[in-house]
């Protein structure tokens, strides 16, 4: 029972932390239909701006503020020299987005070198509670709540404000949301922006968790926000959400009843889900 | 006149489909404009909304040029568009539908929200019901009725009676004659039993050029012209009108 747990709260917070990176891929890409392969980079950008912040206020309020607003700042550039040019051109889409992450990628590497950068948990969020045989680690607590929080707050604007119903139309139909008198570029440039500051947030989150900051993160977090995408089904912002639980789940249970799956089980359950639901879990439609 | 279209041109492609359209809208009154398939009749609404940019001619509302205009600057100016394919948003609820055209929510877009649902209470039944989910009558009413919550001077109607049963053009007509004693409009329309009901006034398109326009009431008369434009005479022998 007690490993159960343990693997469960440990399942559940890698999930959170999934959802972080994946949660502005599935605006950008579930929902606005942009295959954004700098996504990557910009959660890359996030992170090492916490962690240069981090290291010199060491405030990790300070230093998730700085992160998005770097990832923010990185989207609306990208958003406005090249995305704004080829919306809804998948091909230009592919090969600009790439063109970008490489240059993200390098400058990131130019500013601060190629080696591995090091660094904390916050001291207030550093150590555990232990129960008997389950401990709780206090970071992956404090991953799931941000997580939550996060789904949540980004659900209530989808589905309750304004601006989350002309997402969902302009999804639908650009055109006729125009002729609404709604300057739907401008919004989508707005979520474009959004999206790239939550990726910047994961990226912020993500440091601590795995004590470091390197240049090869951005690609292997980008695969998996992919994948959640896919699994919770494009335009399903709550399904990303599942879809990043369920991920974390399989790879924490595999990992102590089936390590020689650990590897193959995030791919094995995406063309599972692809077999029974082409359309992914919650399919297209937004919320 | 609260609208006037000068030799207007359009290209969609390499096509040359709007090749001298000129027309005049008189405020508060109904304007059918009539043709045969391809004419460009619905190529003139798309070209006064944006959608299908002028390279030609002069579009002018209340004075000012709409030319080179985005979509969504015409329609603050206050012009209303109802596209021909029945075009609500499937994923959202039939108020969110009605909302989304609410640039205001203020005193005067609740009451013009009244008034919608006054005219087409098949809505006011179905507030929270997906937009998907409705009939194709109901999805006309609600594509019309986004329209004048909008607070539109001018509504421009593209075929609304297409694909509709005879009971629903009916409710449609219905609707028609109430709208137009709030806004000006200017209505595409194929059935001409249902262009006659509703119309004050006349503008026949044919290859992309202005043929003829004028009083309703004329062309009623004139049973040579509509022959000749419409390919309607046989027809109109055994129709009804609404």
């Amino acid at each position: 029972m007690d490993v159960f747990v343990n693997l469960t709260l440990s399942g559940l917070s890698t999930g959170m932390m999934i959802f972080l990176v994946a949660s502005g891929l599935s605006l950008i890409f579930g929902l606005m239909g942009v295959l954004n392969f700098a996504h990557g980079s910009l959660f890359m950008w996030g992170a090492y701006a916490g962690v240069w912040v981090f290291a010199r206020t060491h405030s990790f309020t300070l230093a998730l503020l700085a992160g998005m607003a770097a990832g923010a700042m990185v989207g609306w550039v990208m958003e406005r020299l090249t995305i704004r040019r080829i919306y809804g051109n998948v091909v230009a889409q592919i090969l600009i987005t790439t063109g970008v992450m490489l240059v993200l990628n390098e400058l990131l590497s130019a500013t601060f070198g190629p080696n591995i950068i090091a660094t904390t948990v916050p001291p207030l969020l550093a150590g555990s509670w232990a129960f008997g045989n389950i401990v709780v680690v206090k970071y992956r607590v404090f991953t799931i709540v941000v997580g939550f929080l996060v789904a949540l707050a980004v659900h209530f604007m989808l589905s309750r404000t304004r601006v989350g119903i002309i997402v969902r139309a302009g999804v639908e139909n650009q055109e006729m949301v125009q002729v609404l008198g709604i300057n739907i570029r401008q919004v989508f440039s707005l979520v474009f922006v959004f999206g790239s500051a939550l990726a910047a947030l994961g990226g912020v989150m993500m440091a601590p968790a795995i004590g470091a900051v390197n240049s090869g993160m951005g690609i292997e977090n980008q695969m998996l926000a992919f994948i959640v995408v896919v699994i919770g089904g494009m335009g399903s912002f709550l399904g990303s959400a599942l879809g990043s639980v369920i991920v974390g789940l399989a790879g924490a249970y595999t990992a102590w009843f089936f390590p020689e799956a650990s590897l193959a089980v995030n791919v094995v359950l995406m063309a599972l889900v692809l077999l029974l639901k082409p359309n992914g879990l919650f399919g297209m439609g937004g919320e | 006149m609260i609208l006037r279209l000068t030799h207007v041109s359009t290209f969609i492609g390499q096509f040359h489909i709007l090749q001298d359209i000129s027309l005049e809208v008189p405020a508060g009154e109904v304007t059918v404009i009539l043709g045969r398939n391809g004419a460009g009749k619905t190529t003139t609404l798309r070209s006064i909304m944006g959608l299908a940019p002028a390279t030609g001619g002069t579009i002018s509302f209340m004075g000012e040029s709409l030319n080179g205009l985005p979509p969504y600057a015409a329609a603050r100016r206050g012009i209303g568009y109802v596209p021909e394919d029945q075009a609500v948003f499937a994923v959202l609820t039939v108020e969110e539908n009605l909302r989304l055209a609410m640039l205001r929510r203020d005193r005067a877009g609740n009451e013009r929200l009244r008034f919608v649902l006054d005219i087409f209470p098949d809505l006011a039944q179905k507030l929270k019901q997906k937009g998907g989910s409705l009939s194709g009558g109901q999805k006309q009413m609600l594509a019309i009725g986004r329209a004048l919550v909008h607070d539109s001077r001018l509504l421009l109607i593209d075929e609304p009676s297409k694909g509709l049963a005879p009971i629903m053009v009916e409710k449609l007509a219905g609707a028609l004659r109430q709208i137009k004693d709030h806004t000006t409009v200017v209505l595409v329309e194929q059935n001409f039993n249902l262009a006659s009901a509703v119309g004050e006034r006349y503008v026949i398109i044919d290859d992309g050029h202005t043929v003829q326009q004028g009083l309703m009431s004329d062309l009623q008369a004139d049973q040579n012209l509509q022959r000749r434009y419409l390919g309607i005479a046989a027809a109109r022998e055994g129709g009804k009108v609404v």
